[in-house]
Parts: structure tokens; sequence; C-alpha cells
């Protein structure tokens, strides 16, 4: 693909999704939108220190569970715009990120990963039991204040739009780093670690910015998430099942590449929204196992994702027509 | 002449072993250096040892006048001492021009100045027509010239070649012959870890030669070939 043509593809993917919501005016169809953007935006903030760096974790939940806690924490008892309260959560997640970096990255591969699950999972039990957060309870978000300045609304609209802003946002940042000196870092710190400090990268250095802006955005998310479903507890924004979907919109999709997430949460979300509607309540777990399928199928098949496969498929077709 | 590297008294121990004893010795500005010895002399624990790989157990390093011993090798790049790898590790995933750029990024974290060096590094070491090839897909020959390509990128003062020359061809060893000699007249200075003899004794100013962890010669390539220690070590008595 030349340039301009994946200029082409961005700009008129971004119009089509300006309009998306007029030509899908169904409420449930436009939540499985807001909820595809959504996974796509944190799933673009784990594959910052996920997919480029290579440091799996399976604990960003945790990222998650600060932001939409400090937003709604702030909102309940000062009354703080969501706005505000929404930074201030990505400012104190990275905060936690550089401390649980600082402490996980003394463990490599599988044991870093380990470490964020522990992480994440004593945070839950924490927040569970911390009666000054609402416990296991959980927090509402009062709805005296409606509008854009409380981020409450009575449709879907205005939340597909910030969810559509939000992943602008994060890809935008992506993009920065991917073109700048860090992505260059951050992948041969992936590639070959020792090569990488030979050649004067500080390891823990580069993965505190990775995880510093990882969690940042990650918290951004769990923000947008508490102010959609107006509620919040441990068990729906620190829940592991959260962690793991996060990473694997991303693996699905094609690790390590800005729209690799994107990909990945149109499939992911629309095949849990489908076995969902399809199967019902009464599914019994069979949208899990359909799920599950698809994910063993392209981890065997595509291990570089849907994208990898897609970039590989194109260059075939080039190839040919060269060849004819 | 002015010192650019003091090794004094080092020694490297790996629990009971004893893999580097009382090791001095050192280096001058623009100098090649050649390092040999049997399988097992301890070469790449004192090449490793140099490069910030591992701290030594005993003495010092010393390097344009500060003491280096025990630094990381981050900072060991910064500080001007750059390296390759015997066995190559290249950034499979980057292309061979990608990967010098993150070696001319210690200097510079401009990416377009980056992208300038590392292309005049890539025509230095004969690479330009590679440039945009996966640096998983190049030769061995290749990817060990990529290696220097990376490393000089770093502009270091000191390069350290880890058996360069381990597996080529002849004419593929004439070649490197040839680069490391171009890097000389640059003035940077090389410590060559070499098995392959035709290789570094035309280039060698100064040849050090280990044996059992402890340094047994040193000299010229002339002096040392018709030592009777170093033939001892090398033939057996």
């Amino acid at each position: 693909m030349t340039p301009k043509q994946r200029n082409t593809l961005i700009v008129s993917g971004m119009g089509f999704a300006l309009v998306l919501p007029f030509i899908v005016s169904n409420p449930s169809h436009q939540n499985y939108l807001i909820l595809v953007l959504m996974f796509a935006q944190i799933g673009v903030a784990w594959n910052i220190l996920g997919g480029y760096v290579g440091q799996v974790s399976l604990g960003h939940v945790a990222f998650f569970g600060i932001g939409a806690y400090t937003s709604t924490v702030l909102l309940v008892s000062v009354g703080l715009s969501p706005w505000i309260g929404m930074l201030i959560g990505g400012v104190v997640a990275a905060f936690f990120g550089l401390l649980i970096g600082w402490i996980c990255f003394r463990f490599k591969g599988h044991y870093f990963t380990m470490a964020t699950i522990a992480v994440a999972e004593i945070l839950q039990v924490l927040f569970t039991n911390w009666e000054g957060v609402g416990g296991a309870v959980g927090l509402y978000v009062p709805l005296d204040q409606q509008g854009w300045w409380a981020m409450v609304f009575n449709s879907k609209l205005p939340y597909y739009y910030i969810a559509l802003g939000l992943f602008t946002v994060t890809l935008l940042a992506n993009w920065a780093i991917e073109k700048s000196f860090l992505g260059y870092y951050f992948r041969a710190i992936k590639d070959d670690p020792e090569a990488a400090r030979s050649l004067g990268v500080s390891l823990t250095d580069y993965k505190l910015v990775a995880i510093a802006i990882s969690s940042f955005f990650a918290a951004l998310g769990g923000s947008f998430y508490a102010q959609k479903e107006l509620f919040i507890d441990p068990g729906s924004v620190l829940v592991t099942s959260l962690s793991i979907k996060m990473s694997l919109v991303t693996i699905l999709g094609g690790i390590g590449s800005l729209f690799g997430p994107l990909v990945g949460s149109v499939l992911l979300t629309g095949i849990e929204e489908a076995t969902r509607q399809i199967l019902g309540g009464s599914g019994m777990g069979i949208d899990l196992i359909i799920y599950a399928t698809i994910i063993i199928a392209v981890a065997i098949y595509y291990p570089t994702g849907i994208l990898g496969w897609a970039k590989r498929f194109l260059r075939r077709g080039k190839k040919a027509e060269d060849g004819a | 002449m002015n010192k650019l590297l003091v090794v004094d008294k080092l020694g490297k121990h790996f629990g009971g072993i004893v893999a580097n004893e009382d090791i001095s010795f050192h280096l001058d500005a623009g100098q090649i250096v050649g390092l040999i010895g049997p399988n097992g002399a301890g070469k790449t624990t004192l090449f490793n040892c140099i490069a910030g790989f591992y701290p030594p157990s005993e003495g010092t390093i010393r390097f344009l006048g500060n003491d280096i011993t025990g630094m990381p090798s981050p900072k060991m790049a910064h500080m001007g001492i750059a390296r390759t790898f015997q066995i190559v590790r290249s950034f499979g995933s980057m292309t061979v021009l990608e990967n010098v750029m993150v070696g001319a990024m210690l200097r510079n974290k401009s990416v377009s100045i980056a992208h300038e060096r590392a292309s005049d590094e890539l025509e230095f070491c004969g690479l330009s027509s590679r440039a945009s090839v996966p640096a998983s897909d190049l030769t061995v020959a290749e990817q060990r010239r990529l290696e220097v390509a990376r490393a000089l990128a770093t502009e270091p003062h000191l390069l350290l070649l880890d058996e360069m020359m381990a597996g080529l061809t002849p004419s593929e060893v004439q070649e490197a012959v040839g680069l490391v000699k171009t890097i000389q007249k640059r003035g940077i200075a090389c410590l060559i870890v070499e098995h392959v003899m035709e290789g570094i004794m035309p280039i060698a100013d100064h040849m050090i030669v280990l044996d059992y962890g402890r340094k047994i010669a040193e000299g010229t390539p002339a002096e040392i070939s018709c030592d009777p220690v170093v033939l001892a070590a090398y033939l057996g008595e």
C-alpha cells in the first residue's frame, strides 16, 4: 500500500466513522459501536507496552479501574467534571504504572506477566474492601446534572463521539511514538534486549516510559466506561477478564501494529455480541466456546494477527501482478 | 601515545570456576589489538567484562582515563565502547537500515538525522543495496557487517569485535579484513577476539594470547607466532 492510498483509506475511514451512527440508529447497535471503539482504544493503550515493547501485561485492568474510580470518586465527592477527573485518573494511573513497572520489570518474560496478574488481583480485593470508595457495592454516577460538562447523556450518540475522540487521540499518540525514536527503541527492546543494551538503550528506563504512557491511556478508557455505564464496582472495572480482552483484541488484530486493536475489537466484540444475541442469555457459555475457537485458530494459522495476514495476502497479490 | 583502554589485574570467577585471572594490558587510540587463545581460554569472558555485560570480580578497567569497572553496557555505549556479538543479534522485525538507526539514535534522537547517519554507515560497510531488506533475510556474512554498521553508528572510540570472521568463506574473511582496516583509518580502535588466524594476523598491531584464563604472551603478530609458550598452548606439548 502506498502512503497516498493509506491516507485515502484513513480519511475515508474517519469520514465513515463520523456518519456511522446516523446509518445505525438502533440504540443497541449503537451501543455495540461504542463498545468496539472503547475496546479498540484500550487495546491501543495495551499495545504500546505489550505489542511494541513486548512486555505482556495481564493486569492492565488495574489502570483501567484506577481511571474509572478516580474520575467517579472525584465526581461523587467534589462534583468535579469527569473530563478533568479523567485526566487526573490518567496521571494517577501513570504514576501507579511507574511504581508497578519499577517493581515488576525485574521479572523477565512470563514472570512479568504473572506479576501483573497478581497486582490486578490485589487491587480488586483492596477496592472490594475499601468502604470509602463504595466497597463491594460500587459507585453510582450522580444523574442530577446532564450534558457535556457532566458527561452524562440520555442518548447513545454523544458517547459514540466521545469514544471515537478518545480512540483517535490514543491512536495519534501511538502513531507519534511509532514515528519517533521511542518506537525504534521499543521494537529493539522487544526484538533483542541485549543488543539494544549494547547500543546504549537502558531497558528499565524505556520500559517505564512505555508503561506510563500505556497506563495513562488505559485509565482514560476506564473513566469513559464509568460515564457510559453510570455505575462501577470492582466486579466490572477491576475484573481479570477485561485485562485478557485488552490483550486479545490486540493479539487477534495484529500485535505491535497501529490498527491491529481496532480490527481485533470489531471482530471480537462482534462475535461476543452476536453469539450473545443469537444464543441468548441461556447460551450457557457457547459464545465463549466460539470465541475461544477463533482465538486458537488465529494463534495457530495467523500468529501475526489478522492485519499481518492481510498484509501478506496483499503482498502476494502484488507479486502475482508483477509476475504477470 | 595516549592510552585508550587500560585493563589492570582483571579477574572473573563464576562460583569456583576461574575464567579470567590477573589479566593486564592496554590499548592505544586507533590501535588494532587481537585477542586469541585456545577454546575455553577466557577470551569471551574478558571481552564481556570490557563490554559491561558482567562486572569483573577483581581488577579495574579504565577508559579514556575514567574508571569504568562494572559499568552496565548501556553506559559503556555512551562512553564510546561499542560491540558486536559472536552469535549475531540483529533486530529481526526491522529492516537493515532501521537496525543501524537504533545505533545512531544514541547520539541524536532525531529520526531524520539517525536515518542519514545510518545510511552513511551502511554505505561504509557495503550494505547500501540491502538497506530496506528485513534484517533476518541477510546472509551470515551480511549480518556480521550489519552488526559492525550498527556499532559504528553509535560513534565509538573503541569497537569490540567478537569473532566476526567465524564461519565465513575465505573471500568473505578478506572483505572483513578490509573493513577492519578502513575502520582503523577512521581513528577507531578495535579489540578483536578471533579464531581465524589468517584474518587477524595481517591486521593486528598487537596481540594478546590467553590460556586457562591467564595472559600467557603479548607482542606483535610476528613475535607471538614464534613464541614457544604460544605454540605449546596451541599445539600441546
